[in-house]
């Protein structure tokens, strides 16, 4: 009975592995100090539909340079100073794209970036599924449920990151707000003082003769 | 057809073992990579890292690394470390958090023998998965014995909780954010009603000061 198992469980071995090379989405965010750069790569296979999306999250002008290559290196796409952008391909050649983020452009600014590198499609729930039978209308409609709640997610990602994005500029503002009101204080009472001792240094060593009084 | 315990075993054994091709970014000796992860409380994330070593003697990159530890330091949003420890070149990891927030997840390799670097770069693999692409549902199916139906309504639910708990993270981060509007408001109003309270008294001041100066030296 053991033995009759086994042809099974090779077909599940080689559907798992198909399942790695398949399918993969990396959504990743990552910090990028000034003038730097910072490359990721993957194995892609032929005729596989791959969607690249980037958001600057914090940083300055909230711009980076982006840079996508194919594995002769042939330049897919390439943007300088975005602040969010999607691009779909397919891959046509086999090996290792790349993808570059730069901030070399910016000389104190560190900036973090949010990027969502989806490859191919999702694997299926069942690994063993026959595509032959088509799906019930259940079926369907869970999967078609399913598409829907990941792209409410996929929407709600991006709405949590424009926030962030808000929120920081708002804290940065609470903060400036406050060091430059007490600076503006203190500077207004030096130079009150400053203006009155530097006045009198005028009239110190002069008597009688000169009535111009300074104004 | 049900998948039975032998087959999602098999499955699992699979997908554990082999860490498949992820993406992949290169890092240096003493190199520090960061990323952050802004997720809502009580979210499970999974890590699993896969390092490669450049070998100058075959000019390509060595399929596993003895030896080469990977330090993977994880910091919660009050900047408190939640996880250090130090793994073997293939490593995974997990942490729930706790507060929702942005939480930091730093690896850098710890290398025992500095040799093995010598002006060579480290290939990592990363992969992250958070919130409900942590779930392995052949395992859940075959724990729970589901029918299919059921795997993709438990699937869904799994979704729906997920978007609960980043909109309950939202409402949160909303009130942060109006806090820190209000508070720049009243600042404003506060600090400028006081610069022109200081403005007027020094005004003042001044003018006085000076008339009396002026008297003591005889010149009004």
């Amino acid at each position: 009975r053991l033995l009759g198992l086994i042809p099974e469980v090779l077909v599940q071995v080689l559907w798992a592995h198909l399942l790695c090379g398949w399918a993969f989405g990396s959504e990743l965010t990552f910090e990028l100090p000034d003038n730097a750069k910072q490359c990721f790569y993957e194995d892609i296979t032929i005729g596989t539909k791959c969607t690249l999306e980037f958001q600057v999250v914090t940083g300055g002008h909230y711009d980076v340079d982006c840079r996508l290559e194919d594995a002769d290196g042939t330049v897919l796409y390439k943007e300088m100073k975005k602040q969010y952008d999607s691009f779909t391909f397919t891959a046509a050649k086999n090996g290792t794209y790349k993808f570059c983020f730069s901030n070399e452009f910016s000389t104190f600014t560190h900036k973090t970036v949010y990027f969502d590198f989806q490859v191919g499609e999702d694997p299926p729930l069942f690994p063993n599924e026959n595509r032959v039978t088509a799906l019930t209308q259940m079926e369907s409609a869970c999967v078609s449920i399913h598409e829907a709640l990941k792209s409410v997610i996929d929407y709600q990602t991006h709405f949590r990151l424009r926030e962030a994005q808000g929120r920081s500029r708002a804290e940065d503002l609470n903060t400036r707000v406050a060091f430059w009101s007490i600076g503006e204080a203190f500077i207004l009472l030096v130079v009150s003082v400053s203006q009155v001792v530097l006045l009198r240094s005028f009239f110190s060593d002069r008597k009688t003769t000169t009535t111009r009084v300074g104004s | 057809m049900m998948l039975t315990v032998p087959h999602a075993g098999i499955i699992i054994l699979f997908a554990w073992l082999s860490p498949c091709n992820a993406l992949y970014f290169h890092i240096g000796e003493t190199e520090k990579k960061c990323f952050i992860e802004e997720i809502p409380d009580e979210t499970m994330v999974i890590g699993k890292y896969r390092t490669q070593l450049w070998d100058k003697q075959t000019g390509s990159f060595l399929p596993a690394t003895p030896g080469l530890g990977m330090h993977v330091e994880i910091k919660d949003p009050d900047t408190k470390i939640i996880l250090s420890r130090q793994y073997g070149s293939d490593g995974r990891f997990t942490f729930t958090s706790h507060t929702p927030g942005e939480h930091q997840i730093c690896l850098h390799s710890n290398s025992t023998k500095m040799a093995l670097f010598a002006g060579g770069k480290l290939r990592v693999h990363l992969d992250i998965q958070v919130g409900e692409h942590t779930n392995n549902y052949p395992e859940i199916a075959a724990k729970d014995k589901l029918t299919e139906l059921q795997l993709r309504a438990r699937q869904l639910l799994d979704q729906v909780e997920q978007i609960q708990k980043e909109q309950n993270y939202q409402r949160y981060r909303e009130e942060r954010f109006r806090m820190t509007s209000e508070s720049t408001n009243q600042r404003v109003l506060w600090w400028s009603i006081a610069q022109t309270v200081i403005l007027i008294i020094t005004g003042i001041w001044q003018m006085k000061h000076l008339k009396s100066f002026f008297e003591a030296k005889k010149l009004v």
